[in-house]
């Protein structure tokens, strides 16, 4: 067969849709159902700009055929805010300046929640392994790293210790990215 | 990049996956795990199967066991269930290590065991572990069950014992709870695949190696065994002097010239590295006897 009739509940609503066997995840969100903000990058699992989260775990949609997903539920970065509010790693990623261009960010962002999901209090090395399969071309890693740390420290106790204020690689001694 | 166009079919059963694939004998049909290795080889054109067998999915093939001191293990399960499985890390600690080390998050929650292994990419982190923890590859086809030492089981680059309708259906690895393990591996700067990975499973009884299985991947054009480095540590210590003195060997049965050589590396250099390595690995596994690390 090579048309499916699949379903994909996308960030909690629930979507009917034909799609071709050959269909990668990321088009389907994207062309058939207009959820734009997962971007596509390499195109060759590596660079993760197209992350989403299936049934709660940050996947590669460019490297997922939308019928392999029938029947799961996606998130994308669509559904990290609810009610007009930031979603604590969209909060922490604008105060620590956690992006540049933004191209790579919403992968970023559901890589962060997933690996948050599982570790809830990382290290920053924890956090860089943990986005290893997520590539900033504009080299931007410590204040994502930043970012994530934050939003850890938002997430478990509600509060951004230092109020949100920028930090600069200067005092991040290791220096590595 | 789109794939060509294909047909797709999703199995609910090994049994039901046999018959798709006898009933499609005649055209060219690929198993899809998953993925991560077919898909990006279909994307960029190197691979247009016309149709596709989904058996990411078939209950039967899911999930990490012990049973009669053997750990169990569905193909299906992903990289990332079994690094959750804590059987894993005691009965397999070097083919724990190197899953650990394949590709990066999101990889391992979607790639399997099983589709890593039956695609038999020489680059890849499992190989060079299946052998070192001594896996028996668990295959089910039109004529029934098979079961394949890991030894006999991989033949060449994407080359396996496989046959046409069989599919992998598990691993199983001998549970001994005494076995130390570790992986190391030098990674492609800009795939992450192994240019070269060696993987030691070891048995130290009153600080003497009592039994020493090494593979390695990325070096051949498929997994292997590293005998030379295995009896030069059997029924010695591991101290420095021994670790340095059988890393020394690791190239001893290789043949240089049919070594992997590529834009990355030289066939003559994934030699050096090969030794060191293997050093880095007994080195790493060692370091686990000294001091077990805590389970988290």
């Amino acid at each position: 067969m090579t048309e499916h009739e699949i379903t994909l509940t996308v960030n909690g609503t629930e979507h009917d849709l034909e799609v071709e066997s050959r269909t990668l995840l990321v088009h389907a969100l994207r062309e058939e159902l207009g959820y734009t903000g997962t971007n596509v990058g390499c195109e060759s699992s590596l660079c993760g700009a197209c992350t989403v989260r299936l049934d709660g775990d940050a996947v590669k949609s460019c490297t997922t055929l939308a019928v392999q997903a029938d029947g799961a539920e996606v998130e994308t970065v669509e559904g990290l805010a609810e009610g007009g509010e930031f979603h604590p790693i969209q909060q922490t990623f604008q105060e620590e300046h956690g992006l540049q261009c933004g191209y790579c960010t919403p992968g970023m962002m559901m890589s962060a929640t997933d690996l948050l999901a599982e570790n809830p209090d990382p290290s920053r090395e924890e956090i860089r392994e943990g986005l290893e399969g997520n590539i900033c071309r504009c080299t931007g890693y410590q204040n994502i790293v930043n970012a994530v740390e934050s939003a850890a420290e938002e997430l478990s106790d509600g509060a951004v210790p230092d109020g949100g204020a920028v930090r600069w690689p200067a005092d991040d001694q290791d220096g590595e990215a | 990049m789109y794939p060509d166009e294909f047909d797709y079919y999703e199995a609910d059963s090994v049994a039901e996956a046999i018959e798709l694939l006898e009933e499609h004998a005649m055209a060219e049909t690929e198993l899809l795990a998953g993925g991560h290795s077919l898909l990006p080889a279909m994307k960029t054109g190197l691979s247009s199967p016309e149709i596709l067998i989904d058996i990411g999915d078939v209950p039967e093939l899911q999930g990490v066991s012990v049973e009669d001191d053997t750990l169990k293990i569905g193909a299906m399960t992903r990289y990332s269930d079994l690094v959750d499985a804590e059987a894993a890390h005691e009965y397999a600690p070097a083919l724990t290590a190197a899953v650990e080390q394949v590709g990066d998050r999101q990889v391992r929650n979607r790639g399997t065991m099983g589709g890593n292994l039956a695609h038999a990419d020489p680059a890849s982190d499992l190989p060079g572990a299946a052998l070192a923890t001594d896996v028996t590859l668990v295959t089910e086809g039109p004529d029934g069950e098979r079961r394949v030492p890991a030894d006999e089981f991989f033949f060449g680059m994407y080359a396996t014992d496989l046959g046409p309708s069989e599919i992998l259906t598990g691993l199983e690895v001998p549970a001994d709870d005494d076995a130390i393990g570790a992986y190391a591996k030098k990674p492609s700067p800009s795939s992450g695949y192994a240019m070269v990975g060696v993987a030691a499973s070891l048995t130290v009884e009153d600080g003497t190696v009592s039994s020493a299985r090494i593979g390695a991947n990325g070096v051949m054009d498929h997994g292997v065994r590293l005998d030379p480095v295995e009896e030069a540590l059997t029924g010695e210590s591991l101290d420095d002097d021994t670790i340095e003195a059988a890393a020394g060997r690791a190239t001893d049965d290789l043949d240089e010239a049919m070594m992997m050589d590529d834009l990355q590396a030289s066939g003559e250099f994934r030699a050096q590295l090969l030794e060191v390595y293997t050093e880095r690995a007994l080195q790493a596994a060692r370091d686990e006897v000294a001091a077990p690390p805590a389970a988290d």
